[in-house]
C-alpha cells in the first residue's frame, strides 16, 4: 500500500514540475489530431468532473494496456513516470463534436485507479472488463467482479506475461491416417 | 448545454444508484445461496430465477439472473462471457493484414463495420488516405450490411414477440443482400473485404443493376412490414410503454445508436461526426419520442429506409479509380506484377510473411455501426502486429441498460426488451 501511495506521489509531484501545456489542469498531448490528457490517477475523477462540467456527457470508453514488453513510450509528456498499466478513459462531447481521451498511469504491481461509476454509470461494465482481462483496480466500484471470465479464473489473460492458453488435444491411437 | 435541452433530457438519477439499483450485483455463489435459502433475500415472495445461456429468445448466449416476485421482474444482471474467445489477445498475434479477418468475427451481423472501424484506426496510424473509390465502396458496403443487419432484427423481434413469420420474411429479403455480398466479397459473413489500405477486390461487373434490384425488391417488402407488424394492434400493445427509458439516462449509461435515439436525442456518427464520405450524402437522422421498445423498433425499420436512400445516392456519385491504395509497403502489388518485377516479389514476400511496419502510436476511431458506436483503439510499438488492440463493442456497453430497462417490467416484457437492445453476443463477449 505504501508503496503506491509513494509512486502516486511522485507522479503528482512530476507533474507539478511539468512545463509544457496543459489542459483541465493536466498535461495535454495530441495523438493523430486526437487529444489526449495524462492525469494522475489521483488526478482522475476531478479531472473527469470538470470535463463532464465543460459538456463532455458520455463516457465512451473505459479500457486498459500493458506495456510490459513496449520498447517505451515517446508520446507521454516530459516528466511523466511511465507505468506498466495504463487505463485509456474516452469520453465525448456532443455539442461541439469533440472527443477527449485520458491516459492514466495506474501502477506497476498493484494498478489502481478511482471507479468512475458516480460519474458515468456507462462505465461499470467496461471496468469490470478492465479488471477480469488486466487486473485494473478500480476504487468505488459496484460490483468489482469477473465479467468474460468465470469467477474462480486464475490470472488476467490480457496482461503480456499471461501466456496464451492451450488445451492438450488428444489423439486415440486407433483412428490411424488414412 | 442548453437550459432547453437540459428539460428534455430528463432525470437521470434512477441509474446512478448503488443501492436498491435495478441491477443485481450478485456473484454465482451468492446467486446459488439465495435461490436454496429464501431468507437470504428481503422479501419471502422474491426469487431468484436463471434465464439462458440458452434460451431461443436471448439471442446467442446470454444469461439473466433475474429477481423475480410473481412474474414481475425487480432486478436483473446480464451474465457474459459464453463466448468468450480472448479475440483481444488473439489480435496481438495477428499482423495488420491479418487483423481484420479476426475482427469481423465480432459483430457477425454486421461484420464490415468492425473491418471499417479496425482499417480505419490502422490507416490512422499509417497516415495514409484510401482512394475516393474504395472510400465510396466502404461506403456501399456498410449500408447494406446496415440494411441486412436491422432486417436480422425485424426476423427476430417479430419471432420473440409471436410474430413467428417475421422470422421467415427477415431472414428472405436479408438472404438477398448477402447474395450480393457473396457475390464481391466471396462469403456471406465474416468478409474480410475491408481491409487496410482499401478493400480486397473492386466490386464486380453488374454490380449496378444488383444493387439496383435490391432497392427495388426491399422497400414493398418493408410495406408488408408496416402492415404485419407496425400497424398490427396486437404487436404495438406488446411494445409500446415497455421498457422505457429518458435520453439523460441512456447517456449516462453509454448507450448508443437506436437505444440512445429512440429517447429522442438526435445522435448519429454518420451525421454528427462524419467519417468516409457521409458529409456528402443526404439522409435522416431517424429518432424515437418515447424511448420504449416501439420506438426502437420503428428506429430500425426507418433505418433500412434511410440505408436505402444513401445507397441510391451512391449509385450516382460512385466514382472511378483505384479500389486500394497504390503504396507497396501496405496493399500487395497486383498478381501480374509479380512475374515481371522483382521489387513486387519482395514487397508481395513481406506483406504476406512478416506483414507491414506501422508506426508508434495509439490512436481510437469510432464507426457508426447498426448498434451504436463501435469503436477501435490500438496502440502500436512500431511492429508488423499491434501491440495493444481493443473493441469498443456497442452491443456490450448497451446490455447495461436491460436491468433499468426490464425493472419493474414483465417477464413476458423481458424477452420483448432483450430484443429490442439488439445485442449481438460474438460483440459482447468478444
Amino acid at each position: 500500500m505504501t508503496e503506491t501511495e509513494e509512486s502516486n506521489e511522485e507522479v503528482e509531484e512530476k507533474t507539478e514540475e511539468y512545463s509544457g501545456p496543459t489542459s483541465y489542469g493536466v498535461p495535454v498531448t495530441e495523438s493523430h489530431d486526437q487529444v489526449v490528457l495524462h492525469p494522475a490517477p489521483t488526478q482522475l475523477l476531478e479531472t473527469v468532473t470538470l470535463l463532464k462540467e465543460d459538456g463532455f456527457c458520455m463516457a465512451i470508453d473505459v479500457t486498459a494496456v500493458d506495456y510490459l514488453t513496449h520498447p517505451g513510450r515517446k508520446d507521454l509528456p516530459a516528466g511523466l513516470n511511465p507505468e506498466r498499466f495504463e487505463v485509456v478513459v474516452s469520453l465525448i462531447n456532443h455539442d461541439q463534436g469533440k472527443r477527449v481521451r485520458l491516459r492514466v498511469q495506474a501502477g506497476t504491481d498493484n494498478p489502481t485507479v478511482p471507479s468512475l461509476f458516480d460519474l458515468f454509470p456507462g462505465t461499470e461494465a467496461m471496468e469490470r472488463e478492465a479488471w477480469d482481462l488486466f487486473g485494473v483496480v478500480f476504487e468505488g466500484h459496484p460490483d468489482h467482479s469477473r465479467i468474460l471470465l468465470p469467477d474462480n479464473w486464475e490470472g488476467h489473460p490480457l496482461r503480456k506475461d499471461h501466456e496464451v492458453g492451450r488445451i492438450p488435444v488428444q489423439f486415440s491411437p486407433e483412428v490411424g491416417r488414412h | 448545454m442548453t437550459n432547453g435541452k437540459e428539460l428534455l433530457l430528463g432525470e437521470p438519477e434512477r441509474v446512478f444508484r448503488r443501492e436498491e439499483s435495478p441491477v443485481l450485483r450478485l456473484n454465482e455463489e451468492e446467486a446459488n445461496a439465495a435461490i436454496d435459502d429464501t431468507d437470504a433475500l428481503d422479501d419471502d415472495h422474491r426469487m431468484i430465477l436463471n434465464m439462458g445461456p440458452s434460451h431461443p429468445s436471448t439471442h446467442g448466449v446470454l444469461r439473466l439472473m433475474l429477481e423475480m416476485e410473481g412474474e414481475t421482474i425487480l432486478r436483473s444482471k446480464p451474465v457474459i462471457g459464453y463466448l468468450h474467445t480472448g479475440m483481444e489477445k488473439t489480435a496481438e498475434g495477428l499482423s495488420y493484414l491479418q487483423g481484420a479477418t479476426n475482427v469481423t468475427r465480432m459483430d457477425y451481423a454486421a461484420p464490415l463495420f468492425s473491418e471499417l472501424a479496425f482499417s480505419l484506426t490502422v490507416e490512422k496510424l499509417l497516415n495514409i488516405d484510401v482512394p475516393p473509390r474504395a472510400t465510396w465502396i466502404r461506403m456501399l458496403m456498410c449500408e447494406l450490411n446496415r440494411v441486412s443487419s436491422h432486417l436480422l432484427f425485424q426476423a427476430t423481434n417479430g419471432m420473440d414477440l409471436g410474430a413467428v413469420s417475421m422470422m421467415i420474411y427477415g431472414w428472405r429479403e436479408r438472404e438477398e443482400v448477402l447474395r450480393f455480398f457473396e457475390k464481391v466479397t466471396g462469403l456471406r459473413m465474416n468478409h474480410n473485404y475491408i481491409r487496410p489500405g482499401g478493400v480486397a477486390a473492386d466490386l464486380p461487373d453488374g454490380w449496378r443493376e444488383d444493387v439496383k434490384k435490391l432497392l427495388e425488391i426491399i422497400p414493398p417488402r418493408l410495406e408488408e412490414y408496416d402492415i404485419l407488424q407496425t400497424g398490427q394492434p396486437i404487436f404495438r400493445e406488446r411494445l409500446q410503454g415497455v421498457g422505457v427509458m429518458n435520453p439523460a439516462e441512456a447517456l449516462a449509461l453509454s448507450a448508443t445508436g437506436p437505444i440512445l435515439r429512440s429517447t429522442g436525442y438526435a445522435w448519429d456518427l454518420r451525421r454528427h461526426m462524419p467519417y468516409l464520405a457521409y458529409d456528402e450524402v443526404d439522409f435522416d437522422v431517424v429518432v424515437g419520442t418515447y424511448g420504449d421498445c416501439f420506438d426502437r423498433f420503428a428506429i430500425r425499420l426507418n433505418e433500412i429506409r434511410e440505408s436505402l436512400k444513401i445507397i441510391e445516392q451512391i449509385l450516382e456519385l460512385m466514382p472511378e479509380g483505384d479500389y486500394r491504395i497504390q503504396n507497396k509497403k501496405v496493399t500487395p502489388p497486383p498478381r501480374a506484377r509479380i512475374d515481371e518485377s522483382m521489387e513486387a516479389l519482395i514487397h508481395h514476400f513481406k506483406i504476406f510473411t512478416e506483414g507491414f511496419h506501422v508506426p508508434e502510436g495509439e490512436v481510437y476511431v469510432a464507426v457508426e455501426s447498426p448498434r451504436g458506436e463501435l469503436g477501435c483503439y490500438i496502440v502500436s510499438d512500431g511492429g508488423p502486429n499491434p501491440y495493444r488492440m481493443h473493441i469498443r463493442g456497442p452491443s456490450f456497453v448497451n446490455l447495461q441498460t436491460l436491468p433499468h430497462l426490464m425493472e419493474g417490467g414483465l417477464i413476458a416484457d423481458g424477452v420483448a426488451v432483450i430484443s429490442s437492445v439488439d445485442p449481438i453476443m460474438g460483440e459482447v463477449d468478444r
